[in-house]
């Protein structure tokens, strides 16, 4: 009798009665013969108690950013969640609810979204913004396709930068693997914007960049824009919503669509999910864009309450015509992200930029003095920079390892031509000291 | 009843959260490309705080009462589960750190992947797609590789039952296919002969869900996965109604050759508002190697990440929605095989039993021994009322509606899915409020036209919210 | 339901009127009373040209969205342009003021391969008995 199933050998009987059958098999006559009632080998079931220690023991197993400093970025962040998201999630009328398809009951669910679309559009400087995506990449990748249904699918050409996070560009690739589209730009990985602008023309349906890019740095965003509309294409940013709160937006330096990864908006970093998928536009293209939208309305009573609106682009009404196979998204993290950015406010989301700012810079100047490494290009970045290293990456970690400090990124295994650098990050988690011990780390691995 | 937005809330100066101080040099800021102003809200912590409380309280989930969506599968979320998410060593791990350091999560992972397989029967499982439609894609994506491999290009068509979720569609335009729909038959199973008719070399496959949205099992499961076979065409399953086939019945043995699972639905993972959910994918023999990765596998005693030997590549970044799996996998662990099996005759005894009390009172368009889900039509029950006014006056009640005018199939549809986790009091309760409203329907229609009347806010004017949309709060 | 016996009918619920050499078309009554409130529309550009049958229009209700296929070949003279902020017109008058647009047919040997206003009429009585959406 498990706490999960109510019924009584009793209640099943009297059920059974009212149905007309003798037995539970009964209702399942209709399975062919010779594949019913298969016997599952798996454990033995456990009590409450003891799940929760095997689990604690398993979970020991693994090495948290609670007991190790960490320098690791590359797309997943240590950023600082805020005691007040944690209960705002864990309230169940949130977390138990589904779909908010009968609007009058899910008013909580309906106005967190459009709460959380407001506040993505204000960081993005875009006019309209989704529910949500799965995360970044997949993000991207239908901004990629919707760039190309803008088009009535009369160009078919994706231009994406190198310095785009390779995991998105991959999950783009397998978006566009059914379809006529090809993308192009990161053939050659060390390829700059310059280059990429020469590469528009009239089957370019969309470039784009990601700012700051998978190496930290801000790209040169001025004219680009421009260049991008002059060919007739759509400029589409993936972001790091921190920057935001502190960078210059890309609605302010002509973007057309807006994707970024939230889970640094109070997300856990979770092993890599669930993540979230920020997808913000241009008014124009709100027809055509994936993805849940909460609007406002009013009762037949007057008061202000909250929908799920222009629902016929999605695939419940216009299925194989729907402009997203997408139904459930990433609802309860972009909760987390809108209690968030709620919670930090306009000063606060600033101050953490930074934070991650500055001691990004410190570590970075540090770790530059050290005989051996060498900070790689001198463009600004944010809160990740590259460092070309004297000894392989790989062994460096193992040995910071040791010292319980989990190292940057080895560039080697996405950027051949970067095989000797590693990509650090630093934010507002890391304190000075944290910093320091790195440095002292690293400087014991020099020869 | 309604609550302000958190920017009405707002007061300059206002901080919800204390940061620390900057605690070495700072660098100087490249003040050309600082913005200007970051419209965001600024309140306190203690309005923060009360706000939420206010919103949850306008909210239903299943922890507040009974959720019958069909197709949605709305059972009970264990609490364990989320402590279990929660453990530090699960929540608190980067993806990119050394496998080395995160084995106990690989090896979550890996487990999970194992008992999926002996669930399904599958060869290999994937647990990257972050939700079933996303799964569906994947698998779709599969079955093209399967084919392309093979040289066979000229197969472009998905053949759909027409009672098929809209995911299904979508999922196969996406891939770049197009959609034929295959007709029901008067006892809701796949039109054989129309399958057939259909089945010939320009055929990628067919998208079945069985049971089907009808919540009937498809009595010639055998058949139609040989006809598909047959002409050189593989068989997706959507496994979105898994809950009636726990130890019942394995979709692979039943001719599957990829099958998405929805960890939030069968597997109790909280369904959010709308996600995070998890669509691991299932695949035969046949598509194993196709796998969306990366997946983990076990060498010795040692777990690894590895990409499947011809996968399709990722379907998003990193592995999966880990924090869904680790719920899923603290489920599996506390039911086990007897457990799950329960579940599902629970899930199945349940729905038959609505059935067979509502008979007489609601039309039912396929009358035989359902699954986990049964289908009622709202029409006829009296003059001028739809099943919208129907489920609308259901939440005066206290119920959440079913779900309603799904599948396309059945005017005026209403699919009721009760789940394992109700006591037979409150489908009681259920069954009864579905007899009164049969009655006022007759005898007091305009209850039923204006309800809700009891909610939070009473009916919404859809048609305002898409001619003008208001997508986000401007300040005046 | 109505029917304006002026119009020639397609099966996916389009009428158009010829009047001399040129053309109005629009939805039907049926198809309005399917949809329900309109809240958006999206019509061609004039001088643009289409097939017998090509989508030239989209509509959408609050829980619908429909392609439009235009009856006869031709070429777009005028756009309904008071439907932008009237689409009640589509649903209050749908062969009058609900008109989407005027063209100019190039082929009106095309006008036999669509249905008579008595064809039509047939034709939704069988689709409403059917128990379609």
């Amino acid at each position: 009798m498990s706490s999960y199933l109510p019924h009584t050998d009793a209640h099943r009987r009297e059920m059974l009665d009212a149905i007309g059958v003798k037995s539970i098999e009964e209702l399942f006559a209709d399975i062919p013969e010779e594949v019913r009632f298969p016997e599952l080998k798996l454990p033995k079931p456990l009590s409450e108690a003891e799940i929760l220690r095997e689990l604690r023991e398993m979970s020991e197993r693994n090495a948290d950013l609670d007991h190790y400093a960490c320098f690791l970025g590359a797309g997943a962040y240590n950023h600082f969640v805020p005691s007040v998201v944690g209960h705002v999630i864990g309230r169940s009328e949130f977390y138990t609810a589904y779909t908010p398809y009968q609007p009058e009951i899910s008013q909580g669910t309906l106005q967190t979204i459009f709460e959380y679309q407001t506040m993505v559009c204000a960081l993005t400087g875009m006019e309209v913004a989704n529910a949500s995506h799965y995360d970044g990449a997949t993000a991207l990748a239908e901004a990629a396709l919707m760039a190309v249904r803008i088009s009535r699918e009369k160009r078919q050409k994706v231009i994406v930068s190198p310095a785009v996070h390779p995991e998105y560009r991959q999950t783009l690739r397998t978006y566009t693997r059914g379809t006529a589209i090809a993308v192009t730009g990161d053939e050659d990985l060390a390829r700059e914007l310059d280059d990429l602008k020469t590469m528009l023309d009239e089957d370019t349906a969309c470039l784009i960049v990601q700012n700051p890019n998978f190496f930290g740095q801000l790209e040169e965003v001025d004219g680009l824009a421009d260049a991008v509309h002059e060919a007739g294409a759509l400029l589409i940013v993936a972001v790091d919503p921190i920057s935001l709160g502190l960078f210059r937006p890309p609605g302010e330096y002509g973007a057309d669509i807006v994707v970024g990864e939230g889970q640094s908006l109070g997300n856990a970093i979770s092993f890599g999910g669930p993540y979230l998928g920020i997808f913000a536009c241009l008014d124009k293209y709100k027809r055509r864009m994936p993805g849940r939208l909460v609007g406002e309305t009013v009762d037949v009573e007057g008061r202000r309450g909250y929908v799920l609106t222009l629902t016929p682009r999605e695939q419940h009404i216009r299925r194989e015509k729907a402009t997203s196979n997408i139904c459930t998204n990433e609802a309860l993290c972009a909760l987390a992200a809108g209690a968030y950015l709620a919670a930090m406010g306009k000063t606060g989301l600033r101050k953490v930029a930074e934070l991650c700012y500055h001691k990004a810079h410190y570590a970075a100047q540090r770790i530059a003095e050290l005989p051996g490494f060498e900070l790689v290009d001198d463009k600004p970045f944010f809160k990740e920079f590259v460092v070309r290293c004297p000894k392989p990456p790989a062994e460096i970690n193992r040995q910071l390892l040791q010292q319980k400090i989990i190292g940057g990124y080895e560039l080697g295994k996405a950027y051949p031509h970067l095989a000797d650098c590693m990509l650090f990050c630093v934010t507002e988690m890391n304190t000075r000291e944290e910093i320091d011990r790195l440095v002292e780390a690293l400087q014991e691995v020099t020869p | 009843m309604t609550e302000p937005l958190v920017f009405e809330l707002s007061s300059p100066g206002r901080v919800g959260v204390n940061l620390p101080e900057c605690d070495v040099p700072e660098a100087e800021l490249p003040k050309e490309l600082l913005r200007d102003d970051l419209p965001l809200p600024e309140v306190s912590e203690v309005d923060l705080v009360r706000h939420y409380i206010h919103l949850s309280q306008l909210n239903w989930g299943v922890d507040v009462g009974f959720y019958p969506l069909g197709s949605c599968t709305m059972k009970y979320n264990p609490k364990v589960n989320e402590e279990a998410a929660k453990l530090p060593g699960f929540s608190r791990i980067h993806p990119y750190q050394d496998e080395e350091t995160v084995q106990g999560a690989l090896q979550l992972m890996y487990e999970l992947q194992e008992f999926l397989k002996e669930i399904s029967g599958f060869v290999g499982v994937s647990l990257q797609p972050a939700a079933g439609a996303h799964g569906e894609f994947a698998g779709i994506l599969m079955m093209r590789a399967y084919h392309e491999e093979r040289g066979d290009l000229k197969r472009t068509k998905v053949l759909i039952p027409d009672s098929a979720h809209g995911t299904n569609p979508a999922s196969s335009a996406m891939s770049g296919y197009q959609v034929v729909e295959i007709k029901s038959d008067e006892r809701g199973n796949v039109d054989l002969e129309e399958l057939k008719a259909h089945c010939d070399e320009t055929v990628v496959g067919l998208m079945l869900t069985n049971p089907s949205t009808l919540g009937l099992f498809e009595e010639h499961v055998l058949e139609v996965a040989e006809i598909i076979h047959d002409c050189g065409g593989l068989m997706f399953c959507d496994g979105a109604n898994m809950n009636s086939l726990l130890g019942i019945a394995k979709p692979c043995e039943m001719g599957c050759d990829v099958m998405m699972f929805n960890l939030h639905k069968t597997f109790s993972t909280p369904h959010g508002g709308g996600g995070p959910g998890g669509g691991p994918v299932g695949a035969s023999e046949r598509l194993v190697k196709y796998l969306p990765g990366p997946i983990v596998v076990k060498e010795g005693d040692k777990y690894h990440l590895r990409m499947p030997e011809k996968s399709i590549g990722r379907v998003k970044s990193f592995y999966g929605n880990f924090a869904v799996c680790v719920k899923a996998y603290t489920y599996i662990r506390m039911l086990g095989a007897e457990g799950l099996r329960q579940v599902s005759e629970d899930a199945v005894l349940a729905a038959n039993y609505i059935l067979a009390k509502l008979k007489g009172v609601y039309p039912l368009p396929y009358d035989r021994i359902c699954k986990h889900e049964c289908v009622f039509s709202g029409r006829g029950i009296a003059e001028d009322i739809h099943t919208m006014d129907i489920v609308k006056r259901l939440m005066d009640y206290g119920f959440h509606p079913p779900t309603v005018y799904f599948p396309l199939i059945v005017p005026e549809a209403i699919m009721i899915e009760p789940t394992e986790t109700e006591s037979k009091e409150r489908l009681d309760a259920f069954i009864e409020a579905m007899v009164q409203i049969a009655k006022e329907a007759k005898e007091q229609p305009d209850l039923l036209h204006e309800a809700p009347h009891t909610t939070p806010v009473r009916r919404l004017d859809e048609v305002r919210a898409a001619r003008h949309p208001v997508l986000r709060w401007m300040p005046k | 339901m109505k029917v304006d016996p002026e119009c020639r009918y397609t099966k996916t619920h389009e009428w158009v009127r010829v009047r001399g050499n040129e053309a109005e078309a629009g939805i039907t009554d049926y198809a309005q009373s399917e949809l329900g409130d309109l809240v958006y529309i999206e019509l061609p550009e004039v001088g643009e040209t289409f097939e017998k049958g090509e989508v030239f229009a989209t509509v959408e209700s609050v829980k619908a969205a429909s392609e439009c296929y235009l009856p006869l070949s031709g070429e777009i003279i005028e756009v309904n342009e008071e439907l932008a902020e009237h689409m009640e017109l589509v649903n209050e008058d749908p062969y009058g003021k609900g008109w989407f647009v005027r063209f100019k047919p190039s082929n009106l040997d095309e006008l036999d391969e669509l249905m008579t206003p008595e064809e039509y009429e047939e034709f939704i009585a069988a689709e409403a008995e059917k128990g379609g959406h």
